[in-house]
Parts: structure tokens; sequence; C-alpha cells
């Protein structure tokens, strides 16, 4: 069984500019919890980036289950929020315009079939948007539509969550929903989960690894093997 | 009205054109490359003006131009050589001159250009219709086919590429369809309003519609009606098609956005 995600010697920066990531080493096993924390403009988002072939390495390799990321075929295998996602559409979305839009790459052309409805259904489910299925996303709180993109990543079944700052503007008691949540896929589904966040809160407790990245990986290990010197305040809250 | 022969084919091929200019601008409007079909109009003139210059019929060598420039702007947008406007300006602009140059050139600058550049209801002959009717009906399924795979696109368009869908092959084909709109459209609307027909439906649709589906479905709706209107302005009025079609339609958009600011 190769290893979900392989970083090897990987070096990138942007164009010309300054290198953003050096002599990065990553494995991730499958069905590992892994965050990854680190300060603004550390490279967290870089990092996803290109674990998911969307960004070229200038040096070193990256592998997505043993193929090269860039061409790695069996995409509809990952679910990915992006950090700050928004829709890029004029028209109205619904909830379940979106989440729909999440089961695309599984079925992309025809209609859609029970499976995939039910499938629409179960994401909308595990995020609590259920009720709010028919309502328009831009009517809804910034954390509402943050969970419609979380079940967009979930409608695929994915094998692979990457998800970057899913918690951005979500209350507490809904960060509690997705750390149980996550938890729930990781354990039950054997789930593969990459999470990127400044702030941990009620995910903390499920992660059984974490990362941190400043241009280079700085730590890596459980979470209680955290040299207090890394202690950023404003991750040290219970 | 209808007991007219030619009036007949105007509505059977304007009735498809209502449906599949809203159906295809739909994901223009969506991408913000709403000016786009009048990039490829423009270099749909051009094309005319190569008919005319080179005795073929116009249709085709404008629907053969309209794709050319259709690939022109999306391979400069696509590999980032240019802004998507800048891309569109140079397209637009070269497809202009292009075309006046070489319609000059042919001695063609007479009332037959006029129908092609603002459309004709007394133009469309039963070949013509075949033509649209394949073309159109063939567009449209396509649409229907792809239409969820270019939703995804339309919304999401990096977290489709992670997902694994086919984003520059349903890029290409929205700026494919695009020019073959353009190009069946151009006889009923002509090629300098056929874009207007493409984007008013879907920017009045949007006012009033609550789900991505309905969006699309009174598009059409309103794309449909506004040519039906205009056909039938264009025949009382003696006025030609393609502006009594827009005309519908800007009025169509007018209606929309009052509705929107009432039901708010
Ligand atoms: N598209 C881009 N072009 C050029 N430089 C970029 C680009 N995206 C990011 N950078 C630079 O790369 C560095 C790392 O950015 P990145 O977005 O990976 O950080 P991050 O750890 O995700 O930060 P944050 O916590 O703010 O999300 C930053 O210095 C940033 O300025
Ligand atoms: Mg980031």
């Amino acid at each position: 069984m190769p290893l979900a995600l392989e970083l090897r010697g990987v070096d990138f920066s942007y164009g010309q500019g300054p290198q953003v990531l050096t002599g990065v080493d990553l494995l991730v096993e499958q069905g590992e919890f892994v965050a990854i924390a680190g300060p603004n403009g550390g490279g967290k988002t870089t990092l996803l980036r290109l674990a998911l072939g969307l960004e070229r390495p200038s040096h070193g390799e990256v592998l997505l289950y043993g193929e090269s990321a860039r061409s790695f075929r069996d995409r509809t295998s990952i679910g990915y929020l992006a950090q700050r996602t928004t829709i890029g559409l004029h028209a109205p979305a619904t909830v379940r315009d979106v989440v729909e839009a999440g089961r695309a790459p599984v079925r992309p052309y025809g209609r859609l079939r029970r499976d995939d409805r039910e499938a629409v259904d179960q994401a909308l489910e595990r995020v609590g948007l259920r009720e709010l299925a028919r309502r328009r996303l831009s009517s809804l709180s910034g954390g509402q539509q943050q969970r419609a993109f979380i079940a967009k990543a979930l409608a695929a079944h994915p094998r692979l969550l990457v998800l970057d700052e899913p918690t951005t503007g979500v209350d507490v008691e809904a960060q509690d929903a997705l750390g149980a949540l996550l938890h729930r896929l990781h354990e039950d589904l054997g789930v593969t989960i990459l999470y990127v966040s400044h702030e941990f809160g009620s995910v903390e407790r499920y992660v059984e690894r974490l990362v941190l990245v400043r241009e280079r990986i700085v730590f890596d290990g459980p979470p209680s093997e955290l040299p207090g010197l890394w202690h950023d305040p404003s991750h040290s809250h219970a | 009205m209808l007991d007219l022969e030619f009036m007949r084919l105007a509505f059977a091929a304007g009735a498809i054109v209502g449906v599949l200019a809203p159906a295809v601008g739909f994901f223009l409007v969506q991408r913000e490359m709403s000016l786009i079909g009048d990039g490829i109009g423009h270099v749909a003139f051009a094309g005319v003006a190569v008919g005319y210059l080179i005795g073929v019929s116009p249709v085709w060598t404008a629907l053969g131009a309209a794709i050319v420039g259709a690939a022109g702007i999306e391979w400069l947008r696509a590999r980032r050589k240019a802004a998507g406007d800048q891309a569109l300006a140079v397209v637009f602009y070269t497809g202009i001159a292009g075309g006046v140059v070489l319609i000059s050139a042919a001695g063609a600058l007479n009332a037959n250009l006029f129908a092609y550049l603002f459309g004709s209801i007394l133009t469309v002959t039963r070949g013509d219709l075949a033509v649209i009717a394949v073309l159109g009906l063939g567009a449209l399924a396509v649409v229907a086919v792809l239409l969820r795979g270019l939703i995804a696109v339309a919304l999401d368009e990096e977290g489709a590429r992670v997902a694994g869908l086919p984003v520059a092959m349903l890029n290409g084909l929205v700026s494919m369809l695009a020019a073959l709109t353009i190009g069946v459209s151009m006889r009923i609307v002509g090629i300098l309003l056929i874009a207007a027909l493409m984007v008013l439906p879907v920017i009045a649709a949007q006012r009033v519609a609550w789900s991505v589906r309905s969006t699309m479905g009174i598009s059409i709706l309103f794309g449909l009606g506004s040519v039906l209107a205009g056909l039938t302005v264009s025949y009382y009025g003696n006025l030609p098609p393609g502006g009594t079609i827009v005309l519908t339609g800007t009025a169509v958009f007018l209606v929309a956005s009052l509705v929107e600011a009432v039901a708010r």
C-alpha cells in the first residue's frame, strides 16, 4: 500500500520570487489525521497546493498514492476546501447546488442518480445544513457558507480530505461539530485528513500528528511533544 | 403573419436561437466573459467579408472565423498571455478592422451586408433552417449532457481541477459553443447584436431566479420570449429583427430588475 502523500526534498518558490518552502520532507500514510500549523505566510497553503498537484516543486518530488501529484489520476478521491473559498457564480446558487457541484466529478455527465442524491443529502446532513439546503448560499452566514463548502468537499466520498483553515468564521459549536465529524470520517471510514489551521480548538484532541511549517518543517510529531518554545500564544488556549 | 413562408422559417430558426443563445451565454456570464460574444462576432464579421471575397456563402466562412476567434481568445486567456479583457480587445479590433478592409476589397459595402450585421427576417431559407436546426440542437444537446460538469467548473474552477474534471476541455468547449451560437444566430439577430441575446436574458434571470437551474430555465424562457416578441414587432414595424429582439431583451431585463427591487 503506497503512502497517501509523499513530499521528498521539496523546494518551492512562486516564479522568480523568494523561496517559500525549503527542503520539505513529509510522508503521510493512508488513514492519518494530520494538522498543519504555522505563522501567516509560513507556506501552509503552498504545501497543500503542492500536495494536490496544483503547483510544481522547483526541486524534489511530490507523490499522491505513489503517482506524481501533477498527473495523479484518481482525483475524485480527493476532497479539497481551499482557504477563503467563494463561489465563482453570478447566478444565485442554493446550498444544494454547491454540494451537488462537489458530486460532479463523480458524475459529470448526464443526470444525477439516486446514489449521487444520497451522497449529497448525507454530506448536507453531516455538516448540519439539511434544513437549509434550499436556501440561497448568499443568504447564509459566513460560517454556514463555510459548512456548505465542507459538505461540497465531502460529497464525492473522498479518501483524502484536504482542508485549508475550514473553521475561519465558524462558531465554537460548529467547530465542535466539525471536529467530531472529522473524527468520525477518520475513525469509521479511514479517511486521510490534512487540516490546516491557526486554531485547533475542538479538533486538537483528535489530531495524532502536528506539522509546523515556517518555510521548513520545524516540528513534526504528536501535539503532546510540541516543545513549549513553539507554543504560539494564539494556540495556547485549552 | 405566419401564413408567410419566410416568417415561419424566421420563427422556427428564431426559436432555436432564442433557446440556444442564453443556454450558452449562461456560462459566459458566470466566467465574466460577457463580452466574448462580441469579440467572436467581430471576427465573424471578417469571416463574412472573406466569404464575399472568395465567393463562398458568408455563413460558413463566418462560422469558421468565429471558431478561430474563439480559439484565439481562449488560447490567449488560458496561457495568461493577456488578461481576459485584453485578449478580447486584441481579437475584437483585429476582427472589425480586418472585416472592413476585406469587405471594401470585395466591393460588398451594400444592403446585403446590413442583413448580416443586424439580422433580417427575409434571409432565412429552408437550407439555413436545416443548418440552424442541426447545429443548434446539437449544441443544446452538448450543453444538456455536460451541464453538471460545466456548472461545477463555473462554480469553483480550482476545486473542479483538483477533483479531476477536464477543466481546460470544458472551458474550450464553452468558447466553441459560443462561436457556434454566433454562427447559427447571425442570420436572424445579426453579428453585431447576437452577443446581447447571449447575455441579457441571463443577467435578467439572475435577478429573479432562486437557484442555478432556475436561472438557466428562466434565461431560456426570457431568450425565447425576446426572440418571438422581437420578430413580431420587427414584422409589423418593418424594423431589423436584431434590434427589436435585443431591445425586447433590454425591456425584460428592466422589468426583472424592477421585480427584484420590489421583492426585496
Ligand atoms: N500566488 C502567489 N504568488 C506569489 N507569492 C505567493 C503566492 N501565494 C503565496 N505566496 C507567498 O508565499 C508565502 C507562503 O504563502 P502561503 O499562502 O503558503 O502561507 P500560509 O502559511 O498559508 O499563510 P496563511 O496563514 O496566511 O494562510 C508567502 O510569503 C506569500 O507571500
Ligand atoms: Mg494559507
